[in-house]
Parts: C-alpha cells; structure tokens; sequence
C-alpha cells in the first residue's frame, strides 16, 4: 500500500482517528479496571487498620470522620468491639520526610496509648529510612504500647525519647512529626 | 534477516541499556532490585510489542509529516493501559515502580523502535523486534537490579541471602551506596564493560 499524501486533510483525519480510537480504548479500559483500582485501595486501606487496632468486630472504614490540620486532613476510623471503642486509627502524615511525604496509620487506643503502627507510603532512602517498615526493621516496635503523655516523640538527638534508625535521622525526625501530630488530633478532638 | 537473529539480538548485540544506551532514566531509576527491575521490563515489553504491533499495521495510514505525533499517541494509550491494569491487579509492584511507569511514554526505547523498525518493517517482524528488544531491556533491567539487590540489600527477589555481618539490632550491614543513585551508575559500569567483553569476543 502506498504511504498517504501529507495534505492538509489528510493529517487532521489521521490524528482525529488515532486520538479517536485511544481515546475510546482508554476510556473503556478505565471503566472496566475501575472497580478493581477501588478494591485493592480499599483492601489495603483496612489490612493498615486491621494491623494497627486491637481486634474488632465492626467493618473497617465503614465509619470515618474527618479533621483538618495544617491544610491537610486527618482521617480517623473508629474500631468498636461489642459497640465498645476499642481503638482510633488515624492517617496521619508529614511532609519533613528525607524524600518529602510520608503516609502512616497509627492507632491509638482510647486512651492515648500508642497501639501499632504502619507505613501507608513513603519515598524514603532502601536500605535506610525505609526501615521504618515493619517488614525492613525492628525499629518502628520502640513505639508500640508507649503513650506520648510520658513517652516524649522525639528524637534522642532532639532530647526526646525516641532512638532514630542509624543514619536517618531526617526520616526518623519525621515519623515522629507525623505519630505526634496524630496524638495531638487525636486528644483534642479526635476522640469520640 | 531470520526471525531468530531479529529476536536475539536485543539481548546482546542491540541490548536497549547496555550497547545502545537507550532508556537510561528507568534503568537506573528503579532498578534497586531484581523484581523491580523485572515488572519495568515486563511492562515496558509490552508496551513496546504492543505499539510496534500498532505502527507497523497502520503505518501506510499515516501521512509523513503527523508520524511522530501519532506513535505518540498511540504508545501514550498502552502506556496509560499498563497503567491501569498493574494499578488494578498487581498494586504492590505498582506502588514500587510509581512514577516511572508514566515515564515508560517518553522512553526512547519505545518511540525509537516504532520510528526506527516498525514503521518500516512488516506486522510479524515487528512484533518480533518488540518482544526481542523488551525481553532484552527486561533482562538487562533485572540483572542491574540483582547486582544492586545483592550488594546493597544482602537480598535476591527478597530472599535473604546471609551473606552479610549483622549489626546490634539484627539488621545486615550491607553496601547500602548500591541502592542508592551513585550504584546504579557504578553497577551499570561494570555491566557494560563484561557485556562489550562478551560483544568482542563472538566477533572475533
């Protein structure tokens, strides 16, 4: 077949098929993988809560309420056993990370006390400020079953109670920003 | 050419990253480990037989002087799919390789294939081209990241290899510069040079 002519009409009818036709596959594919995207989202949203309350019997993420801080919002996710709170998880975030954002779920049991944490999203350094993942390190332990009323979040360097992972200190710093800013939410008004 | 010779000489001879130095960026980007560096080739394999598919079918369609734009497009649309689809089915590996898979659009690789190859050559040997050329960049990709992976991690496909002394908390003390941008570039050296060394030799 022989090449098309570059006329002017020519080009424009090419470009408005090719656009046309992508256009339309994508559109299509984007409905059918719609639903999935939304699930995996959703089914990672409530194994972070899962992993970071005690047990509970009410389905995660079915109750939320919502708290702006600083030009951003905190979300918390009640989890109730025999409609008894059993545990707050919160989302909280920083952007101080050695990368910028750092996402994290932390739960907080009705009292203020430090129950799990777990790393939603980072974009910290392999091999060191990515051991703030459980799956990476021990480190992140340190926290769990402190409260933050006598447990300063803090790093040592910074006089305060927490030992920050070896040679991440930036990332440390701001693990510990994002856990007490969740507190902070969390005691003012995020208790219900 | 023969298919076989079309197909293989992506891996050595046309190798994207080590001879051709094409689609550096994601190479040296993600490949902080083997599985990273093998769900970037994979997807950029498919994006790139896809797209040569496309092209070599139409390419008596498109008029001269819109070419570039419409490979554009075209390759943009499977780039968008690869997207979606690893979004929707393999979330993890999409949560590592985040911003790059975008990036696979303005990968040369891709477009030089399609401006080079596939817009000349017809529908089957274009389609052996992309597959030869992408396993290639997957291999090349995966290799780089298992260097990186062992050396900075003490890991292979997230299997612990105990290949490294243990600090006071249990953690491997590893050669953590391999993970980070400076090892992809001294990784990559030593690759290219053992690669050429092999080049030479089968030509000798």
């Amino acid at each position: 077949m022989a090449k098309k002519e570059s006329s002017f009409l020519n080009m424009v009818l090419t470009l408005f098929m090719v656009t046309l036709i992508a256009s339309a596959a994508l559109g299509y594919l984007y409905e059918l993988t719609k639903g999935p995207i939304a699930a995996s989202k959703l089914a990672k949203l409530n194994s972070a809560i899962t992993q970071v309350v005690p047990e509970f019997d009410t389905i995660p993420g079915s109750e939320i309420y919502k708290m702006g801080v600083e030009g951003d919002t905190l979300v918390f996710y009640p989890a109730m056993k025999d409609s008894v709170l059993v545990g707050t998880a919160v989302s909280t975030f920083t952007n101080n990370g050695f990368s910028g954002y750092i996402n994290l779920m932390v739960g907080f049991l009705p009292d203020g006390t430090i129950h799990n944490i777990s790393v939603l999203e980072h974009k910290e350094t392999p091999g060191l400020g990515d051991k703030m993942q459980k799956k990476k390190s021990k480190w992140s332990i340190q926290f769990n079953g402190k409260n933050p009323a006598e447990f300063k979040l803090k790093v040592t360097k910074d006089r305060g109670d927490v030992d920050a992972i070896t040679a991440s200190t930036i990332s440390s710093r701001a693990y510990c920003e994002a856990v007490d800013r969740a507190y902070k939410a969390y005691m003012e008004g995020g208790k219900k | 050419m023969n298919h076989w010779k079309n197909f293989n000489k992506g891996f050595f001879k046309e190798n994207a990253v080590f001879v051709l130095f094409l689609g550096l960026c994601p190479t040296l980007g993600v490949t902080t480990s083997a599985i990273n560096g093998l769900g970037m080739g994979l997807a950029t394999t498919f994006v790139l037989v896809m797209s040569n598919l496309v092209v070599s079918v139409v390419k008596s369609q498109i008029p001269d002087k819109v070419r570039i734009p419409s490979f554009i497009v075209i390759i943009a649309s499977f780039v968008t799919m690869v997207e979606l689809l690893m979004q929707a089915y393999v979330p993890a590996l999409f949560e590592q390789l985040g911003l790059f898979i975008p990036l696979i659009v303005v990968n040369c690789l891709v477009l030089g294939r399609a401006e080079a190859f596939a817009s000349k050559n017809n529908v089957v040997t274009s389609v052996i081209d992309g597959f030869g050329m992408g396993f290639g960049f997957a291999m090349a990709l995966t290799i780089l990241g298992g260097v990186r992976e062992i050396l900075g991690s003490g890991t292979i496909f997230g299997f612990d290899l105990h290949m490294f002394p243990l600090d006071a908390d249990g953690n491997p003390i590893t050669m953590i510069v391999f993970v980070l941008a400076p090892g992809a570039f001294i990784a990559l050296g030593y690759l290219i040079v053992l690669i050429n060394k092999i080049n030479n030799k089968s030509v000798k």
